[in-house]
């Protein structure tokens, strides 16, 4: 038996417009999208993530480290990820990052990746549901040169440099044993992820990165000064880190627009061509009517 | 991969498990062969297993002029870090100008993989294909005959075409469904080209301890009646009575995405851009608003009926039977006339 060893993982989130919550205010007369209406919320899948996480430090002891990047307000699913017992916490962020597509966005999380270090898994939702893509797992595995086990519904077992994962498939199950250090997608039926503790959302409240400051100031005019805020979040312990292109060490070329193979070429209005339609009314007699037609037609029975 | 690529190739990956090749592959090289038409090149099918050879043929018949087998007991089942490095290394010795999968689970494991290594630009779920000019307003460089990737954009009824002018190749995942296969054409002919390829330890990482799999308990894609539910389903009950009209009906139960993450019904059941496409007879969507995603998947059903409470959904804009009202009233009264008439 290989003598028990802790095992540090990062899990990469996102946050993402919550589709679920389309409203009509949310869509511009032009038909384009008014993202600062729609409501953020953490990528489902990557509280899945985060659970598996949380549950191998619970088994095996390590750290966990959540990275997001996205824009200043993305720091919320930091939080979110400190209440539910997240070690710790890292916003990448930076201007040069907008318009990325998921080989860009892969290549940052990357160089965030390797400047962290010393991880043994890397955990990242299926998929984000505002482009439904999987390809931020998988691209960043392969940059990292790292072994990916896509779907993962249950770690099976862990010891020494060993991981046994037992994927879902969409028709069946796998069960895998790979390498460490490795990269993982988790499903949403891998597990019931935990609820934000209330003891942990008092603790960090304060949590904030100095992105924030500027409208942290306007919530607490008494600190003054961004200085002085920063001073007393330091003291603290509660400036969450931003991580800059420069910071992880990013070559131009490869981030943002320039470093995106894919571009939009251009976006067309859905002209619904409206069918020629009846009207039907929704009681007993209306309903047979139409039965009766359908069945007249041979499309029914 | 780095610039422009001189061939005009149109490469397919050709999945198969246990010997089958997926149906998703065969109607990608229907679509392949469209393109390369256009482009005036050849259809490549790129294919890895053990002892496939007989594939082969198939892959011909369905529209490839070539290919490309990579034989190995290691690609016996599929596993990412194998086929990501036979496909990679393919890749970028021949140079495709574009390289096409399904957005299978497979599909969607290994394209990502290989157009990270290839530094290639790929478009997931693309609900059509097709091939055009473009003029870059930056520099009034014009890229001719570029794959154009059109798929459904977040919000709103808007399609986006994605191009990647520079990269290549150019990578696209499609859904099963949303290309039309060919009926097989046995008289076509094609080269066939084995590759040999080899493994290191660190591409064996991964090893398979045990794999299970079940059929599949739907045919969506072939059923003539689909009756789906959506996000205003809003209970395993009212879910009872969509799958129970279904069953009236002869014909298999659909849903939207909303249904399907509200644990509704199995994801396989999802109609839509990141589900199926479907063509039926008759499709009935209750509690469906008609998200451009969801259209996508079925609007090109025969006959559509839309349940809905709302009157301004914009399912209703395609449907030919609109009935406003509450799904879980009208479902029962369908139900109803339906028993009544087969008495
Ligand atoms: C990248 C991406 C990919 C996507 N892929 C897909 C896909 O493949 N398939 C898909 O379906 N969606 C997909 N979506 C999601 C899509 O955008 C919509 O969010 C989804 O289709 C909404 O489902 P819905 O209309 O059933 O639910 P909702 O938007 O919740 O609409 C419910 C409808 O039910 C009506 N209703 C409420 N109560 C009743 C009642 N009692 N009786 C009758 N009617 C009632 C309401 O008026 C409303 O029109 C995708 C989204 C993204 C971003």
């Amino acid at each position: 038996m290989s003598s028990a060893r802790t095992y540090n993982s990062i899990v990469l989130v996102k946050q993402v417009p919550d589709t679920k919550n389309i409203t009509g205010d949310v869509m511009k007369d032009d038909g384009t999208m008014n993202r600062s209406a729609l409501p953020a919320v953490f990528n489902p899948e990557d509280l899945n993530a985060l659970e598996m996480a949380l549950r191998v430090r619970e088994q095996h002891g390590g750290q966990v480290t959540v990275m997001t990047m996205g824009p200043p307000q993305a720091a919320e699913v930091l939080r979110e990820s400190l209440y539910r017992g997240a070690d710790q916490v890292v916003l990448i962020s930076d201007r040069k990052f907008a318009g990325a597509d998921t080989l860009a966005t892969s290549y940052a999380l990357t160089c965030a990746v390797q400047k962290q270090g010393d991880y043994d898994l890397i955990f990242c939702g299926r998929q984000a549901i505002d482009g439904d893509t999987a390809q931020v797992g998988p691209q960043t595995a392969e940059k990292l040169g790292i072994p990916q086990i896509t779907y993962a519904e249950t770690v099976v077992d862990l010891e020494g440099d060993e991981l046994v994962v037992e994927r879902a498939l969409p028709l069946g199950k796998e069960l895998v044993k790979c390498m460490l250090p490795c990269l993982l997608t988790v499903v949403s039926t891998a597990n019931q992820p935990r609820p934000a503790s209330a003891r942990k959302r008092i603790e960090y409240k304060l949590a904030a990165t100095p992105l924030e400051y500027r409208s942290l100031l306007k919530k607490w005019p008494e600190f003054g000064t961004e200085e002085a805020l920063d001073a007393y979040l330091e003291a603290r312990d509660m400036k969450l880190p931003v991580w800059s292109a420069a910071d992880v060490g990013i070559q131009d070329g490869n981030i943002g627009l320039a470093g995106s193979p894919t571009q939009v070429y251009k976006v067309n209005f859905v002209v619904l061509e409206t069918a020629e339609s009846k009207e039907v009314s929704a009681d007993q007699e209306g309903i047979a009517a139409l039965l009766e037609e359908l069945i007249q037609e041979y499309i029914v029975g | 991969m780095t610039n422009q690529s001189n061939s005009r190739d149109v490469w397919v990956f050709i999945e198969q498990e246990e010997g089958v090749i997926a149906d998703v592959s065969l109607e990608l090289l229907a679509k392949a062969q469209e393109l390369a038409g256009t482009l005036d090149s050849q259809v490549c099918g790129l294919m890895c297993g053990y002892q496939v050879e007989d594939l082969a043929e198939t892959v011909i018949h369905h529209g490839a002029d070539r290919v490309l087998w990579a034989d190995h007991p290691e690609l016996e089942m599929y596993r990412t870090l194998p086929y990501a490095k036979v496909t990679t290394k393919l890749v970028q010795e021949q140079q495709p100008y574009i390289l096409i999968f399904g957005a299978t689970a497979i599909g969607r494991d290994l394209a990502p993989r290989v157009a990270s290594a290839s530094r290639a630009g790929l478009t997931a779920d693309c609900t059509d294909l097709q091939i055009g000019d473009y003029t870059s307003k930056k520099d009034k460089r014009t890229y001719n005959d570029l794959l154009l990737q059109i798929r459904p954009a977040f919000g709103g009824n808007i399609i986006a075409t994605i191009i990647n002018p520079k990269m290549h190749p150019q990578m696209a995942t499609v859904r099963e469904g949303v290309m039309r296969r060919q009926e097989p054409d046995v008289t076509r002919q094609g080269s066939v080209e084995k590759i040999e390829p080899t493994f290191d330890e660190s591409d064996l990482a991964l090893r398979i301890l045990s794999r299970e799999t079940r059929e599949s308990e739907i045919n969506l894609k072939d059923s003539p009646i689909i009756v789906s539910g959506g996000g205003g389903v809003d209970s395993e009950e009212s879910f009872e009575l969509v799958r129970e009209l279904a069953h009236v009906l002869g014909g298999e139960v659909g849903a939207s995405r909303a249904a399907v993450d509200a644990g509704l019904v199995s994801r396989e059941h999802q109609v839509g851009q990141t589900g199926t496409t479907v063509r039926p007879r008759l499709y009935i969507a209750a509690g469906i608003s008609g998200a451009v995603q969801h259209r996508a998947g079925m609007d090109e059903s025969a006959k559509i009926i839309a349940i809905n409470t709302d009157p301004n959904a914009p399912i209703f804009e395609i449907a030919h039977y609109k009935i406003v009202g509450d799904l879980t009233e009208v479902i029962p009264m369908m139900i109803r006339a339906l028993r009544e008439k087969a008495k």
